[in-house]
């Protein structure tokens, strides 16, 4: 099939960017979008201009590095990561708009590759279970009902792409934030810094300029990893409960 | 004697790594402030070694290429973990874990550190689940288990079919804390490009800031690589894009042995090659094997659909030919097995690459709902790829390239040949001999970063206390200098060919030529032929843009001189192993029923090669191994 691309371009964070028209010729239906940007980039390579840089790694929907507004959603129309988007999805001749994932949060680095390092941030200011190597007990004597542990796993499934963010009117990252809560909120070994956790977390959360949640449900629509916006309600109640207790103490 | 000592420490198998712990140096917690460790990868294996190693107090600085460490390659892995917990009462111990892993391996790995590692597996379990990795559970609430590959016993530990990626996140996660508390700096999009060595030990890295195009050097007092593995040199693998060799490979030709880099593992149940513009191949985990029968149709040329081929005209050659290994043979036999079915004819879909993976009979057992409460990712990802639906029609699957053995050599301590480089996870060569097992990259990468290093890092910072250069001495400026010097030469080629062409064609040479199967006559032919690509490669390359800004070209060209120069090292390796063993399978080497025919005699033993130059022939060491617990024997899965 042959398509008209409309690719937005930017030299590096400081230059302006814009969109620039490119044709893709004879892509095969059985090629994934990313695949589509490569043949691309070879047919530019060959005429000597600079590739489109985008960012990807693992291919398979799992590392959260790809990361591509399509016309005007993130990871474009079916609900997987961008390289496990399939051309079949397209139709011969159609226009398309491809442009990086858009936030405050998150700066444009080069074309359509972002800086997402302040989820990477947000982790660091709480989202972990301190747990020292070598002093764990063994595995089973933490009993955890298989309820529990599908909860904790279905909230850990994210994978950090921040599509959540890209789809959200106000650039929200509750459903981020609220995934890892509610991951180490469902388990007994989460308990202890359950608190302390949340709190931090969201504060981190509001330093790097992310936006409020507005009940737009945009974030659970587009999320390859199908996180549900009940992770949200967690965090909803998980944070109150944590700042009355921290003004008690 | 040997210019290789493993360093194998003394007395019996059980006791080994219980005295060494206890005779390694310790270094007192004041003093270990004073140390630096540069860490390069965040995967499963550098990620654990990172957070361990700052959690003792040591200073660490960890490097990766991609925006988050948590992107690591390590976070595909779907199967599982496995270990010798016996929480299922099948049988299983630490001695079972050991003997698999040997056997499996095709008795070309060490034994002590095999051992260490299946003695370690049961605390990576207790580790990961205080993190709060939510591994799979039982009703009641305990741990479950599945069977892979090369096993009898249910020991791998799985969280969905996403446990490389729960296990990399608490990983990271433990990362994440000790980068908070200031005991990790961490460099994320920033490419290692060269080691440097000041008085023949490891003391620094040259790097390069993906971002701004900066070229930096770092000094510490020792470097570990935890760089993952090299299946890219055969451009088509299931590793992800920025898999690379650039790491081990400079660091090679800077001193370190490079050992068994012929060892690749070709892994059964991947989706097949579609076309010529495909980037990739997607791994089907091995898992599905515990509930999925592999088949081809008896007839050669067979056109009808799968569900139109009676049972009669189906050959489950799996089951057949292993009856009591069946559909879970090691992953090097079930591949063969594939290609010779393919080979004959009876290959099915459009390429004639692909047999059947078929679900049919335990969706009727199990019920749909079972097998998709096990697999449905899997489903899934198969449906997004290639459109069909397994739950109704058999997946078809071919072998792929998925997990390197080879890798730098290392003693029992972790540490290389250099002194003060210590190799961790798939980087090295140690545990796998010549196949891996599944769902056992992932134990030994954590067991590598939690429990190996922590204990025997000391070995080798102990003298060297204060011994750490500053990065203005000549050896770092002047590798800083031939980094440069590397890059300027890329940049002014300006040829005609894309570097993924380069990289495509010499893909397709190394799997024709030293895939599944090798003879002198391929790997001759290999040989003559990647030279003369390599020389191409450095007149007719064209890489756009320069080097002071963000530059996928430039990056991927750097990787890919490095593959075309570490191919060759792996076609002779593999010419000069005269056996078969593993997934080194050289085709004049098999028995009359076509399974690999080992030379004990002559190859019972680790080749490690040493660079010596640009154009002279590197020379390979050997490290003989010794089988004193387990008997060397023919394997059999039959
Ligand atoms: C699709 C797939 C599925 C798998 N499933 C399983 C499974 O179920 N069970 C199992 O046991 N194993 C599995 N494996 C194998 C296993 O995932 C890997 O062997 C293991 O994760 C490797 O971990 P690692 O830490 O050694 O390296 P990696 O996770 O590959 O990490 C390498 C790190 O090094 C960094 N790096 C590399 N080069 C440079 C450089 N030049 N400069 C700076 N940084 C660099 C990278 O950024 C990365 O952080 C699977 C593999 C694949 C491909
Ligand atoms: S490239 Fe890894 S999720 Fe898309």
């Amino acid at each position: 099939m042959n398509l008209k691309l409309k690719v937005w371009r930017q030299k590096n964070a400081q230059s302006e960017g814009k969109i620039v028209d490119y044709e893709a010729q004879n892509i095969p239906a059985d090629a994934s979008f990313l695949e589509m940007l490569d043949i691309l980039n070879e047919q530019l390579q060959a005429k000597g201009e600079e590739p489109v840089v985008f960012d990807h790694d693992c291919r398979e929907g799992i590392c959260g590095a790809c990361s591509l507004t399509i016309n005007g959603i993130a990871h474009g129309p079916s609900a997987t990561t961008t390289c496990q988007l399939y051309m079949r999805h397209f139709k011969d001749g159609q226009t398309i708009f491809i442009e990086p994932f858009r936030a405050r949060a998150f700066p444009v680095v080069r074309d359509l590759m972002v800086n997402r390092s302040a989820l990477d941030r947000i982790q660091r200011a709480g989202g972990f279970i301190t747990a020292r190597v070598g002093s764990a007990q063994d595995a089973n004597s933490i009993l955890v009902p298989k309820k529990d542990a599908d909860r904790a796993m279905e909230a850990a499934a994210c994978i950090q792409c921040g599509a959540c963010v890209a789809s959200c009117p106000n650039a929200s990252a509750m459903l981020f934030v609220g995934a890892k809560v509610t991951h180490f909120a469902s388990l007994p070994q989460g308990q202890p810094e359950r608190q302390q956790r949340v709190l931090q977390m969201v504060r981190k959360m509001d330093e790097e300029g992310f936006g409020n949640c507005s009940n737009h449900y945009e974030c659970e629509a587009v999320c390859p990893a199908n996180i549900p916006i009940s992770v949200i309600g967690q965090l909803n109640r998980d944070y109150p409960a944590a700042l009355v207790k921290d003004s008690v103490v | 004697m040997s210019v290789l000592d493993s360093k194998i420490p003394a007395g019996p198998l059980e006791k080994k790594w219980e005295k060494h712990k206890f005779e390694s140096k310790l270094i007192n917690p004041a003093n270990k402030r004073k140390y630096e460790v540069i860490i390069v990868g965040s995967g499963l294996a550098g990620a654990s070694a990172a957070a361990s190693l700052a959690e003792l107090g040591f200073k660490v600085k960890c490097f990766c290429y991609q925006d988050s460490p948590r992107r690591a390659h390590s976070i595909a892995a779907q199967g599982g973990i496995n270990a010798a917990k016996n929480y299922q009462n099948d049988g299983d111990s630490v001695f079972r874990l050991f003997y698999d892993t040997i056997k499996g391996g095709d008795f070309r790995a060490r034994e002590a550190n095999v051992y260490r590692l299946a003695e370690i597996s049961a605390n990576i379990i207790d580790q990961c689940v205080a993190q709060g990795v939510p591994f799979a559970r039982e009703y009641g609430g305990l741990l479950a288990n599945r069977s892979f590959g090369g096993a009898q016993v249910s020991r791998t530990f799985y969280a969905r079919g996403q446990t490389g990626q729960q296990l990399l996140l608490g990983a990271y996660s433990s990362l994440n804390r000790q980068i908070a508390l200031g005991n990790v700096e961490m460099f994320p999009r920033t490419e290692m490009l060269d080691l440097v060595i000041v008085d023949g030990h490891a003391k620094g890295i040259v790097t390069r800031d993906m971002v701004t195009g900066a070229v930096q050097t770092y000094a510490a007092d020792c470097v570990v690589l935890a760089s993952g593995g090299y299946g890219n040199v055969f451009y088509l693998s299931t590793n992800a894009k920025g898999c690379n060799v650039t790491a081990t490979y400079r660091a090679h030709k800077k001193g370190a042995f490079f050992a068994n880099p012929c060892y690749t593992q070709i892994h059964p149940t991947c989706i097949p090659v579609s076309g010529d513009y495909q980037s990739k191949l997607t791994l089907m985990s091995e898992s599905l094997r515990n509930d999925g029968r592999v088949w081809a149709p008896k007839n050669k040329g067979e056109k009808r659909p799968p569900q139109q081929i009676p049972e009669a005209e189906r050959d489950y050659f799996l089951e057949r030919k292993y009856p009591s290994f069946g559909n879970l043979a090691p992953r090097d036999i079930s591949s063969r097995s594939a290609k010779q079915v393919c080979d004959e004819g009876r290959g099915v879909g459009e390429s004639g690459l692909g047999v059947y993976l078929d679900f049919e009979e335990s969706i009727k057992r199990l019920g749909e709902n079972t097998v998709r409460e096990r697999y449905g990712n899997l489903f899934e990802i198969y449906e997004q790829i290639t459109g069909d639906d397994a739950y109704k029609t058999p997946m078809r699957i071919f072998p792929a390239v998925h997990y390197t053995m080879g890798g730098l050599w290392v003693d029992y301590d972790l540490m290389s040949n250099v002194p003060g480089l210590f190799v961790l996870g798939e980087a090295n060569f140690s545990d796998h001999g010549a196949n891996r097992l599944g769902a056992s990259a992932l134990m030994q990468g954590l067991a590598d970063g939690y429990f190996v290093i922590p204990s025997t890092i000391g070995n080798y910072l102990t003298h060297q206390l204060g011994k750490r250069p500053s990065v203005d001495h000549p050896e770092f400026k002047k590798a800083e200098a031939d980094v440069r010097a590397r890059t300027s030469r890329l940049l002014g080629i300006k040829g005609r060919r894309t570097v993924d062409s380069f990289h495509r064609e010499l893909g397709l040479l190394m799997w024709d030529l030293c895939g599944m199967a090798r003879s002198e006559k391929s790997l001759q032919r290999a040989l003559s032929r990647i030279p003369s690509l390599r020389e191409e490669f450095w007149q007719n390359v064209n890489v756009t843009g320069g080097n002071e800004e963000l530059n996928q070209s430039l990056e991927k060209a750097g990787r890919v001189a490095d593959f075309l120069e570490f191919g060759e090292l792996m076609c002779l390796d593999a010419l000069e192993r005269k056996e078969s063993c593993g997934g080194h399978f050289r085709e004049e080497f098999q028995t009359p029923d076509g399974e690999a025919l080992r030379n004990d005699q002559e190859f019972a033993h680790v080749a490690a090669w040493e660079y010596t130059g640009p154009n002279s022939k590197p020379v390979r060491h050997t490290e003989d191994l010794q089988f004193e617990n387990v008997h060397l024997a023919t394997r059999s899965y039959k």
